[in-house]
């Protein structure tokens, strides 16, 4: 077996906190923006799509890293509940990063309405016209949306409660901050 | 290091400082979906001030409900290209997808009763570009901005008469589009109607040169005018009728002409009209070739949204078209979902 690293790879590294800031604004974007209708719902919606898109070509090269070169191992004195739910929150977490740039794609193909991203890209249409198909796709954009959200606030409290109250070198593996490998070694 | 049994004063702390940053991120969440602003002009309310107290249209456009579809081309003279670079403006033939309506939110609509006479119209260039719009009738729009608007169809729907009077004065506008309304001659034919943009939209050309546009679809038939009485005695879809059986006989034609503006024209504000004298050039010709019913038409399952714009074209500072997009795709949305209530095969009308 190859030594686990302690760390994640800086590219890693570097992915997961990029992404993590433009979810987070896409996030924001996207309940904002269905909530007006100013003038700013254009831009808005314009950034919208080409964030959404820009981010499954990403989440795709970190998911061929992440097979690639791996995780560093979660501390051995973790209870078993709480590597379990580790190892959950993250796969789900790898699952709406797909999930949701797909869906509003197909959303907006199924409404027959052309997907032109910024600097005039168009993405042609996968989809036919579909009421039923665009219903299913928006209602799951919709609420996926809001679990994410959801699932991104109880990740960021766990990420918290590692760093503070733990302090068991979980968060020094993502830090973004380059550092001296004085954590704890993992097992 | 071990997860101690009883908390220390600093893990108190931290929990504490996890428990505020969820919250605030909770708090910044819901005040960017409006949550915590009931005030906020939303699609949603906008949508809820279109609904007429008998219900939503199910499975209906929220407005310009009532409508038929049609296809035909575009033919371009080339003029347009000195303007703007869509292709659609290089001398040629172009498909056309569109939907005369009329605007109200009763798909059942008396056609003598309505006032406003509206096109959706989308033009397809040769590598499925698409450019789309929504035009109605009148010369100059009812209202200066979206919130006008909003207040106009609450004001519209209030019993009392004094909300309509207190409305005016508030914008006072409206007086225009109040006496179009009243004194504009009626016709007996989509045909016969002028179509425009009303909104403003900035054209780029090749060169670069941008101008902040309008235009209007221009009949060729001969509008003739007769008593909205008249209207009323004919059949609730005359309308319909009409347009099936002109097609039928020969395509319908309506030129497009683009004004430019003048600087300091009012280009954010549809209520007001600009000069005759503003340059105006013919850029092409619409030809409406075949009529379909909207249940089993083309023109159903599309969003004429006016922001759905070519290359060449975008929107310029009037704040109309970005609403309109907002609000129709909510529209839009919420008609598909409901398409189980859209009367698709049975008897078309009650
Ligand atoms: C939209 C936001 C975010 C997403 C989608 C996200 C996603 C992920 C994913 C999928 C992993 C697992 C990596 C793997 O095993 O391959 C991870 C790890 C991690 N994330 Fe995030 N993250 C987000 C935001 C944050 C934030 C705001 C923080 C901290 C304040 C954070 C802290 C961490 C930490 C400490 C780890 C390492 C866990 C470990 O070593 O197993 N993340 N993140
Ligand atoms: C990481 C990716 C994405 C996230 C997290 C995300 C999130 C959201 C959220 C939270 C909303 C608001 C839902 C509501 O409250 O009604 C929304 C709406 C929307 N999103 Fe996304 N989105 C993503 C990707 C995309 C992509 C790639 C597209 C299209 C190319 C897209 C198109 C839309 C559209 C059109 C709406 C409005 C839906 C409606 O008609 O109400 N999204 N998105
Ligand atoms: C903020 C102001 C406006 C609101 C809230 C509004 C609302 C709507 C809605 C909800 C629809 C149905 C959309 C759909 O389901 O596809 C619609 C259709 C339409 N609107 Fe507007 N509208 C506004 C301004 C205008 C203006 C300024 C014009 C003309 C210049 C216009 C012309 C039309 C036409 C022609 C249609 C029918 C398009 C079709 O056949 O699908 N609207 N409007």
């Amino acid at each position: 077996m190859i030594r686990a690293p302690h760390r994640f790879a800086p590219i890693q590294r570097l992915l997961h906190w990029l992404m993590a800031l433009c979810i987070i604004a896409m996030l924001f974007i996207g309940v904002g923006m269905v909530s007006t209708v100013a003038p700013k719902y254009l831009p808005l919606i314009l950034i919208h799509k080409t964030l959404g898109v820009a981010l499954l070509i990403l989440v795709l090269i970190r998911l061929a890293l992440r097979l690639r070169l791996g995780a560093p191992p979660l501390p051995a004195d973790l209870p078993p509940v709480m590597k379990l739910g580790a190892k959950l929150s993250h796969l789900l977490l790898y699952g709406f990063m797909i999930v949701m740039p797909l869906l509003g794609l197909g959303m907006l193909w199924a409404a027959a309405y052309p997907v032109v991203l910024f600097g005039g890209i168009e993405i042609p249409a996968l989809l036919q016209q579909s009421d039923r198909g665009h219903t299913l796709l928006w209602n799951a954009h919709v609420y996926l949306g809001l679990a994410f959200f959801a699932l991104v606030l109880l990740h960021l409290a766990a990420a918290l409660f590692h760093a503070l109250i733990r302090r068991d070198g979980v968060f020094a593996t993502i830090s973004p901050l380059p550092q001296r490998e004085r954590m704890k070694p993992a097992e | 290091m071990k997860l101690p049994g009883r908390l220390e004063r600093s893990s108190l702390g931290s929990l504490i400082l996890i428990a505020a940053v969820l919250g605030c991120s909770a708090a910044a969440f819901a005040y960017s979906a409006g949550w915590l602003s009931p005030g906020r002009l939303t699609p949603d309310r906008m949508i809820a001030a279109l609904t007429p107290p008998s219900g939503p249209p199910l499975g209906h456009r929220r407005n310009h409900a009532k409508g038929i579809c049609f296809t035909g081309t575009f033919e371009a003279n080339g003029n347009g290209v000195e303007l703007s670079r869509a292709k659609v403006f290089a001398q040629g033939r172009y498909p056309v997808l569109g939907r005369f309506n009329l605007g109200t939110a009763d798909p059942n609509a008396v056609d003598a009763t309505v006032r406003v006479r509206g096109i959706g119209l989308q033009i397809s260039a040769a590598d499925g570009e698409e450019w789309r719009m929504a035009m109605i009738n009148p010369p100059f729009f009812a209202v200066s901005t979206p919130e006008a608007f909003h207040e106009l169809l609450v004001a519209a729907g209030k019993k009392e008469p004094e909300a309509m009077t207190a409305f005016t004065r508030a914008n006072p506008e409206f007086g225009a589009f109040a006496a179009w309304a009243k004194s504009a001659p009626w016709t007996a034919s989509y045909a016969e109607e002028p179509y425009n943009s009303l909104n403003s939209f900035v054209f780029t050309n090749a060169k670069g040169d941008e101008h902040t546009v309008r235009w209007s679809l221009v009949p060729t038939a001969v509008p003739v005018p007769i008593a909205q009485a008249d209207l009323q005695k004919r059949g609730p879809d005359f309308l319909e009728q009409d347009i099936t059986d002109r097609v039928r006989s020969a395509p319908q034609r309506w030129t497009m002409v683009t004004t430019v503006a003048d600087p300091g024209d009012p280009t954010a504000d549809p209520s007001r009209a600009w000069p005759e004298n503003r340059r105006k050039m013919q850029v092409g010709t619409l030809a409406v070739q075949r009529i379909e019913a909207e249940r089993d038409g083309p023109c159903r399952d599309i969003n004429f949204d006016p922001t759905v714009l070519p290359q060449g074209v975008r929107v310029s500072d009037d704040p109309f078209p970005a609403a309109r997009s907002s609000v129709y795709r909510k529209s839009y949305d919420l008609r598909a979902s409901e398409a189980g209530a859209y009367p698709r095969n049975g008897a078309a009308k009650p």
